[in-house]
């Protein structure tokens, strides 16, 4: 699991990334992107993980306000990573789906 | 604050952008060019082209970084700016043309792959400098790649110039001829209006209105697949409810363009114009506004029903469009250019779709006859005629109504031609054998139409 910040401040407004896992259920998924964004130093602020469709889904939600890697760079690790998983990963801001879901 | 979005609907977000291939057509940057006027060709168009790069310079870099960070597709970043005939008056033709290939030298530099804006408002009748402006569209359009044009020749309010339909016929002819070899692609850049939209963000009708401020941001969604996908989930549904399932689809891809336009405009410091909730279709399968209708249920689109179902189709989508955005604008309807749509390009090979159906189609959804390719061979003033149809129906109606038509040099009914890109393929249509001379060459204005009386 990647560090949590230890103040438990809020994290910052508008630096939230919405990582998406789709493909069969494995051992080391979790910790596999976990570990990519702990090098990152982006912090995990929640996971879910179900069965969507027949497909295992993870969805993270990622604050990447401290993020030492520029977001294509991440953007790319976490993509090989999930191939070497049999997983196919997707980052989006969150806003876009605030934007679609809530008024 | 805790993340509230369930997972069903990060993935359903997911899925559109995936596999229904949702995403931001086009973040046009609209420019003005007042005060971009100089004594000679030469000093208007480093004017010009000073304010272009000027005002654009981060256009393209700020639309590839909001597509990495928010992990939205965009696919074009382009430039409108004010009607070219406007700010060049007092050029001839030669200066006109001069000052395109400077528009070109600036969409080039800044990195965008069309600028529209070589363009004049003739609806009531022709300045000398929009006279210089039409008689140059050959020589632009054929010696320029990212230039667009239009020319307005209608309105409701000023009745429809029939001088300038009738010369619009002879050049879309001479642009074909010029670009003989790509098929007259020169011809997909030109676009006749009645009724043209001073904000609307896609090509090639794009320009910045008189009534804009300096510069705009302006957005331009495609979401076809997206409606498609979510009619063909109600295979049973009656058309009411239908109507709100689209309506709903509407609402969520419409947020897209607005979160777009916001982060745009914010990090540009450009005033956020509009998003133009058209259904723009690409010719890629499952994008097409076509398959829709016919998922709706009609065997084929251009059979008995299609209009009533377009009518359907175009309202429900401004209906959910409308309140998903704070300011709505440009064409946003669903278009229907036939190069560009599959099921449309379907529907021509398969003897369905004609030019008449078309033609009837465009009274109840936006633009009109757009990206329709005829014979060769049809006379200039049948392609004025034609014009003159469509700005006939947006005259009446009240609405925008366009015509984008390629008379593809030695080809004939049935041929297919090949534009490439966005741009598609488009099998030659059947035009009337009948001759409309005598009518074009009659020339004149049709006078504007009573707005009361309405039966």
């Amino acid at each position: 699991m990647a560090r949590r910040k230890a103040s438990g401040a809020a994290p910052e407004e508008g630096h939230r990334l919405i990582i998406t896992a789709v493909g069969h259920d494995r051992v080391g998924i979790i910790a596999g992107i976990a570990n990519v964004l702990a090098e990152a130093n982006a912090n995990i602020l929640d996971i879910s993980q179900t069965i969507l469709q027949g497909f295992f889904t993870m969805v993270m939600v990622v604050d990447v306000a401290h993020c030492t890697l520029p977001l294509d760079q991440l953007r790319e690790r976490l993509v090989s990573k999930g191939a070497e998983l049999g997983l196919v990963v997707n980052i989006q801001h969150e806003d876009v789906f605030k934007f679609m879901h809530r008024i | 604050m805790r993340f509230v979005i369930s997972p069903a609907e990060v993935m359903e977000t997911l899925a559109m952008v995936q596999s229904q291939k949702l995403d931001i057509r086009t973040i046009t940057m609209g420019i003005s060019l007042r005060g971009c006027s100089g004594a000679s060709a030469r000093t208007t168009g480093r004017k010009i082209y000073d304010r272009i790069t000027r005002t654009a310079s981060g256009l393209v870099e700020a639309g590839k970084a909001i597509e990495l960070e928010y992990g939205i597709p965009i696919i074009n970043t382009r430039i409108s700016v004010t009607p070219v005939a406007l700010v060049a008056e007092g050029l001839n033709a030669a200066g006109m043309a001069c000052v395109a290939r400077e528009m070109e030298r600036a969409a080039a530099e800044v990195g965008v792959n069309f600028i529209g804006g070589f363009s004049a408002l003739v609806h009531k009748g022709c300045t000398a400098g929009d006279r210089s402006l039409i008689d140059a569209l050959p020589e632009a359009l054929s010696v320029t790649e990212r230039v667009c044009a239009s020319v307005n020749v209608a309105s409701t309010r000023a009745g429809i110039n029939m001088d300038a339909v009738a010369l619009m016929g002879g050049v879309i002819k001479d642009i074909a001829g010029r670009t003989a070899a790509a098929g007259g692609i020169g011809c997909a850049k030109l676009v006749v209006f009645c009724n043209a939209p001073e904000d609307n963000p896609f090509m090639a009708g794009a320009f910045h209105g008189v009534g804009e401020p300096d510069a705009t941001i302006n957005i331009g969604i495609s979401g076809p697949g997206v409606v498609l996908r979510a009619v063909q989930e109600q295979p049973q549904a009656d058309l009411g409810t239908l109507a709100n399932t689209i309506k709903n689809t509407a609402f969520k891809i419409t947020r897209m363009g607005e979160l777009v336009g916001r982060v745009a405009s914010r990090r540009l410091g450009v005033p956020f114009g509009i998003v133009d909730l058209s259904l723009a279709p690409t010719p890629t399968r499952g994008d097409s506004v076509a398959e829709i209708l016919e998922a709706m249920g009609l065997e084929r689109c251009g059979t008995h029903g299609t209009t009533a179902a377009l009518a359907l189709l175009n309202d429900a989508v401004k209906k959910g469009g409308a309140m998903a955005s704070s300011y709505v604008g440009g064409l946003s309807g669903a278009f229907i250019p036939v190069s560009e749509d599959l099921g449309m390009i379907d529907a021509v090979v398969a003897g369905s779709l004609s030019l008449e159906k078309l033609e009837a189609m465009t009274c109840v959804c936006s633009v009109g006859l757009d990206m329709v390719a005829v014979p060769g061979d049809t006379p200039a003033e049948t392609i004025a005629a034609i014009i003159a149809d469509e700005a006939a129906i947006g005259m009446v109606n009240n609405k925008t109504t366009a015509v984008r038509i390629i008379p593809v040099p030695g080809m004939r009914e049935g041929d297919r031609v090949q534009f490439g890109g966005l741009l598609g393929e488009a099998p030659v249509m059947r035009t009337s054998s009948f001759a409309s001379h005598g009518f074009v060459r009659r020339g004149g204005r049709i006078p504007a139409p009573l707005q009361a009386l309405t039966n």
